[in-house]
C-alpha cells in the first residue's frame, strides 16, 4: 500500500486523507485558544496514529491522557498505560517494529528513565515521535521547567526539534511523522517544548480542520524489514556481529552508527520543506544577536524590543532543529555579529556550547543568561546581562 | 507469510547460500503436524548457532522452533544472553532490542500485529534467559501478565548469567557458589511459576528438556492458549554445563537428575479453568478429525 494512493479516501472516522503539504500549508485554518496539552490532542487527532502508550509524569500527563480520549473516540488504534518510562519506550519500540505509527510523550526524569531506549530506537530505525515536555531533572525533586534534559539526549541519534510556541508545536508535531518516516531518514523524532510555559499556558493556534488527516504510515517503505513475518528476509543474517572481535564486526557497528547520523543529516531537506528552515532570523544583520531555542527565544524577542526603545539594535536567531544541528545556517547567520548572547533555561549552557563549536571567533559568544530550577527569565534579565557584558561590568564568558 | 513470499528469484538462485535455498524449499512452514520429530528430518528454522558443544539450550531452542504451531506467522522476541547469539540465525522474524525489555517489546508488538492483521493470527513468543526474565526484566515480565497480554513467555532457566560468565541470578539455587555469590547464594530460587499463576497466566509449565514430547505439548498449549485467552509461561531447565562443571555429554543426565519427584524441575503444569475448557475442546476436535480420517481410509 502506497500511502499516497489513499489521498482523497476517508478513514474509519470519516476524515479525508490528505497530503502533508495540504494539511500544513493549504488547508483553511481557524483560530483556537488552547494549551500545549490540547495542541497535542488536536495534532494527534489529525495524524493517523496507530499506537500510543502513556505514563503519567508532570507536566506531560494531561497530554498523554488526552490522547487516551482520542483512542476511545476511535482516532487512535491502540492505547494503554505502561508501567514506567523504560517499559513504555520499549512498548513503543515493539509497536514500531511491528509496523505501527507510534506517538508517546514524556518529561524530565521520565526521559532519563527511558534513556536506554533512545539510541536503540535510532539504531533500529524506528520512526517513533516522542513529545518531550522538558522539566527539571534535579535532586531535590523539582517539577519545574528546565531544558537540561535536551542536552542529555543530543547524541542518541534521534532528530531533536524544539518548538517555541503552541502554533509551532502543532506544526512540528504534524510534520515530524512525515520527516521521521521518509525512507532515507527513518529515525525517531523528539519534539521538545518547554514544560508549563508551552504545555500549560493558553495560546492562539491556527488549526486546520478536524475532518482531514495525514497519510498513514507505510511500514514497507522502511529501510529495514518490518518485523511482521510478511516480508523477507526470514533469516536475519548469516554471521551475527555481536560478540565478534574482528575488524568486520567493528567496521559494521561503526558504519551503522555513521549511517544513523547521516540519516539524521538527510532529514534536512524534508524538514526544510515542511517546517520552513532549520533556523529563523529576525534582524540578523545587527551587531548584537540573541541566539537560542524554545521559549528563551520568546523572552529574547521581548528583550530586543526593550533594547530598541533605548536605541540598541539587537537581532534574533532561533534554532528550530537541534539535531541535525544547523551548522551552516548558524555560521552564515552569525557571520557579522560582534556579540552573541545565548539565553538558556538550564544551568549547563549546552546550546552555547553547540554554537561555540560551529562558528569562527567563538569568543563572541556569551553563554547566558542562564536560569534553572523553574525560574522564569524576564526579558529585563536578558537586557541587564547584555548591558553588563557590553559595558565591561561582567566577565564575558561564564556558565 | 508462506513460502511463496520468500521464494528466491530464479536469476539469483545460484548465488544464494545453500542453507537459504534449503530453507525456502524444505522448511516446515504451513505444516500442521510439525513438531520435535521434524528435528533432523526436515529443514530446521535454526540454521546454526554459536552455543557451546553439548549445550542443552541449543536442543531446547531447536525443539521450541520445531514446535511453533505457525512459524510462518510468528514473531519472536529475545533478550541479551546466550539466546541472542542464536537469534540472528533463526528463520522467523525476531527482535533483540535491550536487556530485560522483552515482555514490553512483545506487548507493543502483539497489540500492533492484532491491529494491523485483524483477519489473521500472528503469534508472538518471547524467549529469554533467567536473568532477563526474572532479574532485570521482572517488572515488565509481571506487568505484561497483569495486563493479560496475549503472548507466550518462555524462560530458558540455566540458573545463572551464562553469557557473562556464571554470575548469580534470581533463579540460581540457594547456596550455589557462583560469581557474585562468593559465599553461596543467600536466598531461594525465585518461585516464578507460582508468581506467574498468581499474576494471571492461564498456562504455566515447568520442566527440563529431557523429554521432547512433553516440551512439544507444553509449547503448543502455551502458544494456543496465549492466542485465544491470555498470557502463558514456560520455564525450561537448560543447564549451563560450562558453569556447573559438566562435560559436553553430561547435559541430558543433568536434566534427568533434576526432574525427579521433589526435585527443582519436577514437571509441573497449571492450567486455568478457561484454558482447560479450551484445551479440552481442542483435544476433542483433534480426536474427531483423527477418527474421521481413519474412517475415510477404511472405506
Amino acid at each position: 500500500m502506497d500511502p499516497k494512493s489513499l489521498v482523497g479516501t476517508f478513514n474509519k472516522k470519516g476524515q479525508k486523507i490528505v497530503e502533508p503539504e495540504y494539511l500544513l500549508f493549504e488547508a483553511p485554518r481557524t483560530q483556537h485558544f488552547m494549551t500545549g496539552s490540547e495542541v497535542v490532542k488536536e495534532a494527534i487527532r489529525r495524524a493517523s496514529i496507530d499506537v500510543s502508550i502513556a505514563y503519567p509524569i508532570t507536566p506531560q500527563s494531561e497530554a498523554a491522557a488526552l490522547v487516551g480520549e482520542l483512542y476511545v473516540e476511535g482516532y487512535v488504534g491502540e492505547y494503554f498505560r505502561g508501567e514506567n518510562e523504560f517499559a513504555v519506550m520499549s512498548e513503543c519500540a515493539g509497536a514500531s517494529f511491528g509496523g505501527a505509527r507510534v506517538f508517546t510523550t514524556t518529561s524530565g526524569p521520565g526521559t532519563l528513565r527511558a534513556y536506554e531506549n533512545f539510541p536503540m530506537w535510532a539504531g533500529s530505525r524506528l520512526p517513533i515521535v516522542i513529545n518531550v515536555m522538558v522539566r527539571g531533572v534535579n535532586s531535590p525533586l523539582s517539577i519545574q521547567p528546565d531544558t537540561l534534559e535536551i542536552g542529555m539526549i543530543l547524541e542518541t541519534g534521534m532528530l531533536i526539534w524544539h518548538a517555541e510556541t503552541a502554533q509551532e508545536f502543532l506544526d512540528f508535531l504534524l510534520a515530524s511523522f512525515i520527516v521521521a518516516e521518509e525512507p532515507d531518514v527513518h529515525l525517531p523524532v523528539a519534539v521538545c517544548i518547554d514544560g508549563f510555559f508551552v504545555s500549560h499556558t493558553k495560546d492562539m493556534v491556527m488549526m486546520p480542520p478536524a475532518d482531514i488527516a495525514l497519510t498513514p504510515y507505510d511500514p514497507y517503505r522502511s529501510p529495514v524489514p518490518c518485523m511482521d513475518m510478511e516480508v523477507p528476509p526470514i533469516r536475519m543474517m548469516r554471521d551475527p556481529f555481536v560478540m565478534k572481535s574482528n575488524y568486520i564486526s567493528y567496521a559494521t557497528h561503526a558504519s551503522w552508527q555513521q549511517e544513523v547520523r547521516a540519516a539524521c543529516e538527510r532529514s534536512r531537506k524534508h524538514t526544510i520543506r515542511l517546517i520552513g528552515g532549520l533556523i529563523e532570523e529576525e534582524n540578523a544583520d545587527a551587531e548584537i544577536l540573541i541566539v537560542s531555542s524554545g521559549t528563551a527565544v520568546a523572552q529574547g524577542r521581548e528583550a530586543v524590543r526593550l533594547l530598541a526603545e533605548e536605541g540598541v539594535d539587537v537581532g534574533i536567531v532561533k534554532i528550530k532543529t537541534i539535531r541535525p544541528f544547523p551548522h551552516q545556517e548558524v555560521r552564515q547567520a552569525l557571520r557579522n555579529a560582534k556579540h552573541i548572547f545565548v539565553p538558556e533555561f538550564n544551568v549547563a549552557g549546552w546550546m552555547a556550547r553547540e554554537i561555540k563549536a560551529c562558528i569562527p571567533d567563538n569568543d563572541r559568544v556569551y553563554a547566558g543568561p542562564h536560569v534553572a530550577g523553574g525560574m522564569t527569565m524576564p526579558p529585563e534579565v536578558i537586557v541587564e546581562e547584555i548591558k553588563k557584558v557590553l559595558s565591561g561590568r561582567k566577565e564575558a564568558v561564564h556558565g | 507469510m508462506g513460502k511463496e513470499k520468500i521464494k528466491i528469484n530464479d536469476e539469483f538462485y545460484d548465488i544464494m547460500p545453500p542453507e537459504y535455498q534449503e530453507l525456502v524449499e524444505e522448511a516446515t512452514y504451513g505444516k500442521e503436524s510439525r513438531g520435535w520429530k521434524d528435528v533432523g528430518e526436515a529443514k530446521e528454522l535454526i540454521e546454526e548457532h554459536s552455543l557451546c558443544a553439548g549445550c542443552p539450550e541449543s536442543i531446547a531452542f531447536r525443539y521450541v522452533l520445531a514446535c511453533l504451531p505457525k512459524p510462518e506467522d510468528t514473531v519472536m522476541v529475545g533478550s541479551t544472553g546466550c539466546t541472542s547469539l542464536v537469534f540472528p540465525h533463526v528463520a522467523v522474524h525476531n527482535i533483540h532490542s535491550l536487556f530485560g525489555n522483552q515482555n514490553a517489546i512483545a506487548s507493543g508488538l502483539k497489540r500492533t500485529l492484532a491491529l494491523r492483521f485483524p483477519e489473521k493470527v500472528k503469534d508472538v513468543v518471547v524467549l529469554a534467559g533467567d536473568g532477563a526474565t526474572v532479574d532485570i526484566g521482572l517488572d515488565m515480565t509481571l506487568q505484561s501478565w497483569f495486563r493479560q497480554e496475549k503472548f507466550t513467555t518462555i524462560c530458558f532457566d540455566n540458573e545463572l548469567y551464562a553469557n557473562t560468565g556464571g554470575q548469580e541470578s534470581g533463579l540460581m539455587q540457594k547456596g550455589f557458589v557462583g560469581k557474585m555469590a562468593p559465599a553461596g547464594k543467600k536466598f531461594d530460587k525465585v518461585p516464578l511459576p507460582e508468581i506467574a499463576r498468581n499474576s494471571g497466566c492461564h498456562y504455566v509449565a515447568v520442566m527440563t528438556v529431557s523429554k521432547p514430547n512433553r516440551v512439544e505439548k507444553a509449547i503448543r498449549n502455551a502458544i494456543l492458549v496465549a492466542r485465544e485467552i491470555g498470557p502463558t509461561y514456560i520455564q525450561l531447565y537448560t543447564p549451563c554445563i560450562l558453569e556447573i562443571g559438566k562435560q559436553m555429554m553430561e547435559g541430558l543426565q543433568e536434566m534427568r537428575d533434576s526432574e525427579g519427584p521433589g526435585k527443582r524441575f519436577e514437571f509441573k503444569e497449571y492450567v486455568s479453568d478457561e484454558a482447560k475448557v479450551f484445551l479440552d475442546e481442542m483435544d476433542a476436535e483433534r480426536k474427531r478429525k483423527k477418527k474421521a480420517l481413519r474412517a475415510a481410509r477404511a472405506k
